[in-house]
């Protein structure tokens, strides 16, 4: 493990092992612990992963499988702001995919990419259960919903100046 | 106690909170205080009403005044006027809650809820889910007491079995039947499982249950660690349901407090205790093994069944695994008893079910319907129709799992067996509307697309065959379709049912060959024609200008952006179909309507 990156994360590694020393004795921690570092990391490099298999005593293999099997883990480091466009079925049948085309077309990445600044993420997500709203989009909390394409410039503006 | 004259409920589920009802919540609270009226109006953030179209949702009691589409600005008016002096604020009201001489409806006379029985609902919308004195003033843990106090673990099981409840999961299995499997399994500790991971794109039902009534599920699963003897349950709940999760944690702990969960339950010798254990996005989670391997820890993959859960489950142990749906009916059949149950619904499908109605519907929403209405029932009565006067094509049930049904079928009874019938199923309960502009193929592509992403990967006819599929679709929706195509996909579907590990590989094909089935037609109109008549299926597209209307403004040349169009001012123009995209720019900007697609 690189030592800068412990070093220059201290606090962030202190807190990890708070959340190991409370889950580890339970059944089946990782998952658990997975989502409170990535909370607090933002993502999971694999220096995190590194250490959650020490601290675990199981191999690195086992929490690298889980990491990349689940989608909402992410070993990548994601934009300040998340747009995720809901592509449920009640959403995708009301046209959410002109939505995203135009999401695309604004800031520039296709979904699961990151802007160069780090501002956005884009995501086509599964169904946000906000079925009555659709089309529907997400940026961090804010919901925004009953979209036509021609909406997405002002809405991303909103977060560009911020 | 407390006395209020007034009551106003706001709906805090998920699809109110999404347009704004905890705005409207803080502004009711300065308002009210601005008036001096808090101690005289109570403010009450419930539960899903339903009728998520027209949120957020306020009513008013005691007249019952169900105010829609509320904003903040809306707030000051309804105080002022309807809670300070007693004038409902009429054009704030729901439509359809009315009479024409302006006398306000009940609830059970609006159109949306005339033919809805509400019991898996019963209380959201009507109690604050964050209070558990709420939800034991409606005869909560009432169920649990009976249970423990005046029935063996025996006579519980045998009142489910005897109801003739059947798993709201999906796939209908006898609700009593699984506790009993649980109950007599051998071994020293038993878990009891909640299956909160709601994947189905466009249900939503289980997270109006855990948000607008979480205590119904923690009481029946303690109910049913006392029937099958086991002392530890594990809500498993998507992490993409923030407000299902929060309201849990709060019941749980009030439930801790209260001692209702935890040891000697009651007084007896009975302890129990639930713990959350959130997903991360995985919809192969759902399927039970799959679920029990993230219980766990470990990547959620299924595998073979035997041994079922109910012998073999989480940490190798016996386990109970059901549905929330199926959970939130259990309280009722031990206060009320089998025969009340078994009294509403079909021969062999008992009770009622919840439907997450959206899609191409007016009344977008959540319906509980008893089993045995039907399709047109929902759609028309319930639904309020097809916006825009557009002709109903077909509805969807069952997610990526189920089926699309057509018109021809709009009067079947729903239960379990009559949707598998005619090539569906019941699915959790999604319910999607679509009208003459959806094309068919473009749907099957849709949900062959979502099942190929989430394959776990793990059984070749489920990652491989679903991928051949889908790029046969998606070879179809481009216009690259080819005589035989129908046929194979036929095949592989058929192939992929039989021999696929688990649920989400067997019921992958359905979304196709349902379509397949009742819309032939369009795929070989897609095949042989090149054509899609719905207009969805871009590469499948033509725009065009009609010379006679086309005044030559000039605007569409100005919105194209691609230079396709070109033309001289005042006479018809043209588009060269060589550069055009197919955006649909020039559409929306021609004042003559000489532009059309198809």
């Amino acid at each position: 493990m690189s030592a800068s990156i412990l070093q220059e994360n201290k606090e962030k590694f202190a807190e990890l092992q708070n959340t190991i020393d409370e889950f580890k004795d339970q059944e089946g921690p990782l998952m658990p612990i997975l989502h409170k570092a990535q909370e607090i990391f933002g993502h999971l490099p694999i220096e995190v992963q590194e250490y959650i298999a020490k601290a675990l005593d199981i191999p690195i293999t086992d929490i690298y499988g889980v990491a990349t099997f689940y989608s909402q883990f992410t070993l990548q480091p994601k934009g300040k702001y998340s747009i995720g466009v809901c592509m449920g079925t009640a959403c995708y049948v009301k046209g959410s995919q002109a939505i995203l085309d135009e999401l695309i077309k604004e800031i520039g990445v296709q979904p699961g990419g990151t802007t160069e600044d780090f501002n956005f993420t884009l995501e086509a997500t599964r169904c946000l259960g906000a079925c009555g709203l659709a089309p529907v989009i997400m940026i961090n909390d804010d919901v925004y919903g009953r979209l036509v394409p021609s909406d997405i410039k002002e809405i991303v503006n909103k977060y560009r100046s911020k | 106690m407390e006395f209020f004259r007034s009551h106003v409920l706001i709906c805090g589920g998920t699809g109110c909170h999404s347009s704004g009802s905890a705005d409207v919540m803080e502004t009711f609270k300065t308002e009210l205080a601005k008036n001096n009226l808090e101690n005289e109006i109570k403010l009450v953030q419930t539960g899903c009403f339903g009728l998520c179209e027209v949120g957020p949702v306020v009513i008013v009691y005691p007249e019952g005044a169900f105010y829609s589409r509320i904003t903040s600005d809306d707030v000051p008016r309804i105080v002022s006027e309807h809670l300070l002096k007693g004038r409902i604020v009429t054009d704030l009201l729901y439509h359809d809650s009315i009479h024409e001489d302006e006398i306000i409806k009940s609830l059970n006379e609006v159109g949306f809820y005339k033919k809805q029985e509400r019991l898996a609902l019963r209380n959201c919308g009507v109690i604050d889910p964050e209070r558990i004195e709420e939800y034991i003033a409606f005869d909560g843990y009432k169920a649990l007491g009976k249970a423990l106090l005046e029935m063996t673990p025996e006579q519980t099981i045998d009142v489910i079995k005897a109801s003739g409840l059947r798993g709201r999961g999906g796939a209908g299995f006898p609700t009593g039947l699984k506790w009993e499997f649980t109950a007599k399994a051998q071994g020293d500790k038993k878990y009891v499982c909640c299956n909160a991971d709601e994947g189905d794109p466009g249900a939503f039902m289980d997270r109006s249950v855990l948000e607008g009534d979480p205590h119904s599920v923690l009481e029946a699963m303690t109910i049913a660690g006392y029937a099958v003897g086991s002392d530890q349950g594990y809500i498993y709940v998507r992490a993409e349901y923030p407000i299902a999760v929060n309201r849990l944690t709060i019941a749980i702990g009030q439930a801790r407090e209260s001692g209702l969960l935890g040891k000697n339950i009651f007084g007896t010798d009975f302890s129990f205790d639930i713990e959350l254990r959130l997903g991360a996005g995985a919809f192969v989670c759902g399927e039970e093994t799959a679920l029990i391997a993230s219980i766990e820890g470990k990547r959620g993959e299924p595998r073979p069944r035997p041994p079922f859960p109910a012998v073999k489950g989480v940490f190798g142990k016996p386990t109970l695994l059901n549905n929330v749906e199926t959970y939130a009916n259990i309280p009722q059949i031990i206060l009320n008893g089998p025969e009340w149950f078994r009294s509403i619904g079909t021969e062999k499908s008992k009770g009622t079910k919840v439907f997450a109605l959206g899609g191409k519907i007016n009344n977008t929403g959540l319906v509980e319907v008893p089993m045995g209405t039907t399709l047109r029932e929902i759609i028309y009565e319930i639904g309020g129709g097809i916006p825009k006067g557009k002709k109903f094509k077909a509805a969807q049930t069952g997610g990526p799992s189920g089926g699309c049904i057509p018109a021809d079928h709009l009067d079947t009874p729903i239960d379990y067996d009559s949707l598998a019938q005619i090539g569906s199923m019941m699915g959790s309960g999604g319910l999607i509307v679509m009208d003459q502009d959806n094309c068919m193929v473009d749907i099957a592509r849709f949900f062959l697309d979502f099942t190929v992403d989430e394959s776990c990967g793990k059984c070749p006819p489920c990652r491989i065959g679903t991928k051949r599929m889908l790029e046969i679709l998606d070879r179809i929706t481009k216009g690259q379709g080819e005589e035989g195509d129908i046929e194979k996909l036929e095949e592989l579907g058929k192939n992929i049912k039989s021999s696929a590990l688990c649920g989400l590989g067997q019921t992958a094909p359905n979304p196709v060959l349902s379509t397949i089935h009742y819309f032939r037609d369009e795929y070989e109109a897609h095949i042989r024609d090149k054509k899609c008549t719905a207009g969805v299926c871009q590469a499948l597209l033509q725009i065009t200008i009609l010379p006679e209307p086309c005044r030559g403004c000039g605007l569409c040349k100005k919105a194209c952006p691609v230079d396709a169009i070109s033309g001289e001012r005042k006479s018809p123009h043209t588009i060269d179909q060589s550069k055009c995209i197919k955006c649909g720019a020039c559409l929306e900007k021609c004042p003559f309507k000489a532009i059309v697609k198809g």
